[in-house]
């Protein structure tokens, strides 16, 4: 039996940006906060003096065990979906701070054409244009309403960094925190990209350039560029995340609860409104029920899908009749992204050793509908980036094509290329598709015996030729950095399903009308007024850039979005009757 | 090229830098463990680091194979994966026989953390996904932090143990069918064409492919040159050395934007938890 607690004003599932940022909002407005965290209670002394490469970057020390849930993966609806078993395949933050903690900082505003991006694109190539299949719609916000939230964020992470010349309106023309240094890696590509004409700026970074107060008191100190950032928690606590800074900020107000290790099962309703979850405490195995007035999912995009699937809220997404949201636009960086273009240098030296996960070189003169696309077989487009994480000695062992990948001559170009390669990589955006989509899988159960996410994934020919065009351009850029062998990377036929990196978006995306969208432009759902669904599921597709500015200024927007509710209840977004963006 | 040494950093400059002076999140104590260590002058004396090596060599038995002749075969594996050469020690000499057994013998080689529930399908299409290799450095926006190993692709319900010790003895039964002897006492070119037929999945394995099993052996001896020797593999650094990696270390904010390659003696997990 299900033991039920004192009602609250907001349930919040999750800790990352997304829950943490939320927590901390209504808490300073004076609502009392339950936040939830199926991870454990992670403090800054878990991540100071453990720099192993082993155990964080090959073993996945702070990503989510897959013993107890996973997600099962298929390309078709016509297949068998198969779990995805190890960490090798599936990476997925969890603990207090959630996907914040390990994130690499690089930080990026959607341009104005990715919101409106059905309306530009019709608008500039006309409707021939969105090949058939392809649901792009518009967000139901603009670039110019969404600004003020990105600033928000901004200031909140403390970012550094310099505006990129080719980008949308800022109110603050200047970051929080200078930009990082500048490397020979950098001024390398920098110079080259400048050589053909193109406007490289330097990489927004949430590893702060130097040590930052934010608007909340909260103090991030300076990045050491020591390299354990991508997959570690920071040892300085210079690195931005919802461990320095919102989830502080929502425990000082008095109003905030932290619970961890409370994995919940169930969002709780009466159909029209959500009446709290239930949770199982994982140490004990009791269960509890939490009322509140609003309830926010906030935690990763497979938890607010699946949360939403096993609660039966909304009308599942069905590809047969296409009908239907919730699951709808599975979208997401991973795998066929991020390819390019890899420069071996015999007579170049860098020191790859140092680093931080943001530092480095950026351009966004292919990004978005920057460049004219009425030749080209594809829409939209992505940043070409230039990064110096630092590499750890097992993850520096690349040797040009044609290498051998063990042995004699392996050994020899490993040991040789370890500081003398550079990866240029093109950041596309990833459009959506009636075939892509979550529902729940008939066969594979966690461990509560509720069924696992299945997710459905293919490529198209969109997917293969902007990366195609990536692959390109990086490879015209690194030539022009004089790496003596430039390797192309491949561009994968069919989607591998091994989830890399944490893009993974969509499912429960935002709109303007009911019919296309589950959530409103607040994140607040069409079906249910006091539930809000925040974080990169409300993606209804994926911009060309790394999601983390959006997720948290979404967050910031589906704040206000509570409060409001809070005060007058109902709908707070009148949807848009006239029309339907679908492809 | 430069060489230089972590004295570099001064105590107050790094103090400045991090704004840890003005009490900062860090806990005092931590730091301070952590910049004594820093500054420690290097007076390990030689009756420390015998006694430090002799541990080192206590700690090299087997705790998850059993059987000799399995290890053995291991070793000899490895040693093809990663060759003594005129750069430096082997895959033997680096202990990462040695490695590979305690990670086998603990959570990763019983697959604690991996979804291990029914059904393991074994049909053609978990074949196929099996086969389709995927190299992690080219998938996700962190690849480059990335062990550029294929992914094996998990769809055994074998753990990692269970396939180590199958492909180990089908690696020997396969040398004996072929060459009419055990691996380990092949020719060099030998053992390298038993191991290239396993990587292209010609080898019938139960449950498994052999790509995957190839895969995991791959991975897992790279882990093991490079890793911190805290696991009992990279002995003495002596991996980190040839690649010229100096280890976990504090900061680098004053050499980040050096135009010069620096070398730095390297530094164990250990030096720097002091």
């Amino acid at each position: 039996m299900a033991k039920k607690l004192d009602k609250v004003d907001v349930v919040v599932v999750g800790t990352g940006w997304a829950g943490g940022i939320v927590s901390a909002e209504l808490a300073k407005a004076g609502k009392k906060v339950v936040a939830l965290e199926r991870g454990e209670k992670k403090v800054l002394s878990d991540y100071t003096g453990v720099k192993d490469e082993l155990r964080f970057t090959n073993r996945y020390e702070m990503m989510q065990n897959l013993k107890h849930e996973t997600v099962t993966s298929r390309n078709t609806p016509d297949d068998v979906a198969l779990p995805v078993r190890t960490r090798d395949e599936m990476m997925a933050g969890t603990d207090l701070g959630g996907g914040s903690v390990h994130w690499a900082g690089s930080t990026y505003r959607y341009l104005p054409y990715d919101f409106e991006i059905y309306s530009k694109t019709v608008e500039r190539y006309g409707k021939d244009k969105i090949p058939d299949g392809m649901t792009i719609q518009d967000w139901g916000i603009t670039y110019d309403e969404m600004e003020k939230y990105y600033d928000r964020f901004e200031k909140t992470a403390g970012l550094s960094g310099e505006p990129d010349p080719l980008g949308p309106k800022r109110s603050s023309e200047k970051f929080p925190t200078p930009p990082l240094k500048e490397t020979p890696p950098i001024r390398l590509f920098k110079e080259a990209a400048t050589n053909l004409g193109y406007h490289p700026y330097q990489v927004t970074a949430g590893n702060l350039s130097e040590k930052y107060e934010n608007p909340d008191g909260e103090v991030i100190n300076q990045c050491q560029y020591c390299a354990f950032c991508t997959h570690y928690g920071c040892d300085f606590g210079a690195k931005s995340d919802a461990l320095v800074t919102v989830i502080p900020t929502a425990e000082k107000t008095g109003n905030f609860e932290l619970r961890t290790e409370s994995y919940v099962r169930r969002v709780l309703h009466n159909g029209k409104k959500a009446t709290g979850v239930m949770y199982v405490d994982t140490r004990t195995g009791q269960e509890y029920e939490q009322p509140a007035d609003v309830v926010v999912l906030s935690a990763f995009t497979f938890t607010n899908n699946r949360l939403l699937m096993l609660s039966d809220i909304g009308q599942p997404y069905d590809p047969k009749t296409r009908k239907g949201v919730i699951g709808k636009n599975f979208n997401g960086q991973f795998n066929i992204t991020f390819l390019g273009a890899r420069g071996f240098f015999k007579d170049k030296k860098f020191n790859l050793y140092m680093g931080a996960g943001a530092l480095g070189g950026t351009m966004r003169d292919f990004a978005g509908d920057n460049f004219d696309h009425s030749k080209l077989d594809f829409i939209n487009g992505g940043a070409i980036e230039l990064r110096q994480y630092g590499d750890g000695a097992i993850a520096s062992n690349h040797v040009p094509k044609g290498t051998p990948r063990w042995g004699k001559e392996f050994k020899k170009n490993s040991l040789f290329y370890a500081n003398r390669t550079l990866q240029l990589w093109y950041t596309p955006a990833i459009m959506s598709w009636w075939h892509n989509y979550l529902d729940l899988d008939p066969t594979y159960k966690d461990d509560f015996n509720d069924p696992l996410l299945r997710v459905t994934n293919k490529y198209t020919d969109q997917d293969r030729n902007i990366a195609k065009f990536g692959v390109e351009k990086c490879k015209e850029i690194m030539e022009e950095m004089g790496a003596d062998i430039v390797d192309e990377d491949d561009i994968p036929e069919e989607f591998d399903h091994i989830y890399q990196g944490g893009h993974y978006a969509g499912g429960v995306i935002m709109g303007d009308n009911p019919e296309t969208s589950a959530v409103n432009n607040y994140l607040q759902m069409w079906d249910m007024d006091n539930l809000f669904v925040v974080g990169a599921s409300a993606f209804p597709h994926f911009g060309g850039h790394h999601p983390t500015a959006t997720v948290g200024a979404l967050a910031y927007r589906a704040s206000e979005g509570i409060q409001k509710y809070l005060e007058n209840g109902g709908q707070i977004v009148k949807r848009n009757e006239k029309h339907k963006h679908v492809g | 090229m430069v060489n230089k040494d972590e004295e570099s950093l001064s105590r107050r400059h790094f103090l400045k830098n991090t704004g840890l002076v003005a009490g900062g999140v860090v806990g005092g104590s931590l730091l301070g463990g952590l910049i004594t260590n820093q500054f420690q002058t290097k007076e390990s004396t030689p009756t420390k680091e015998k006694r430090d090596h002799t541990q080192q060599t206590l700690q090299e038995a087997r705790m998850f194979f059993s059987r000799e002749e399995d290890f053995n075969t291991l070793k000899a594996a490895t040693e093809r994966i990663f060759p003594e050469d005129d750069h430096g020690p082997g895959a033997i000499k680096l202990s990462v026989p040695y490695f590979i057994d305690k990670q086998l013998a603990g959570s990763w080689g019983t697959n604690a953390k991996a979804y291990m529930k029914d059904p393991f399908l074994q049909n053609k299409q978990t074949h196929e996904y099996q086969r389709k290799d995927s190299e992690q450095n080219k998938s996700g926006p962190n690849t480059s932090t990335q062990a550029p190993t294929p992914t094996p692709r998990y769809q055994s319900r074998q753990n990692r143990g269970e396939i180590f010790l199958q492909g180990l003895r089908k690696m020997d039964q396969v040398s004996k069918e072929k060459f009419d002897k055990s691996f380990i006492d092949l020719e060099e070119k030998q053992q390298n064409e038993i191991l290239q037929a396993f990587e292209n999945n010609e080898i019938e394995m139960k449950g498994v492919s052999s790509q995957t099993f190839f895969n995991l052996l791959r991975q897992t001896t790279l882990e093991g040159v490079y890793a911190d020797p805290l696991y009992g593999g990279n002995k003495n650094m002596m991996g980190w050395k040839m690649k010229e990696y100096p280890g976990p270390r504090m900061a680098y904010i004053n050499e980040i934007d050096s135009e010069d390659f620096i070398v730095m003696e390297p530094q164990s997990l250990r030096e720097y938890q002091g």
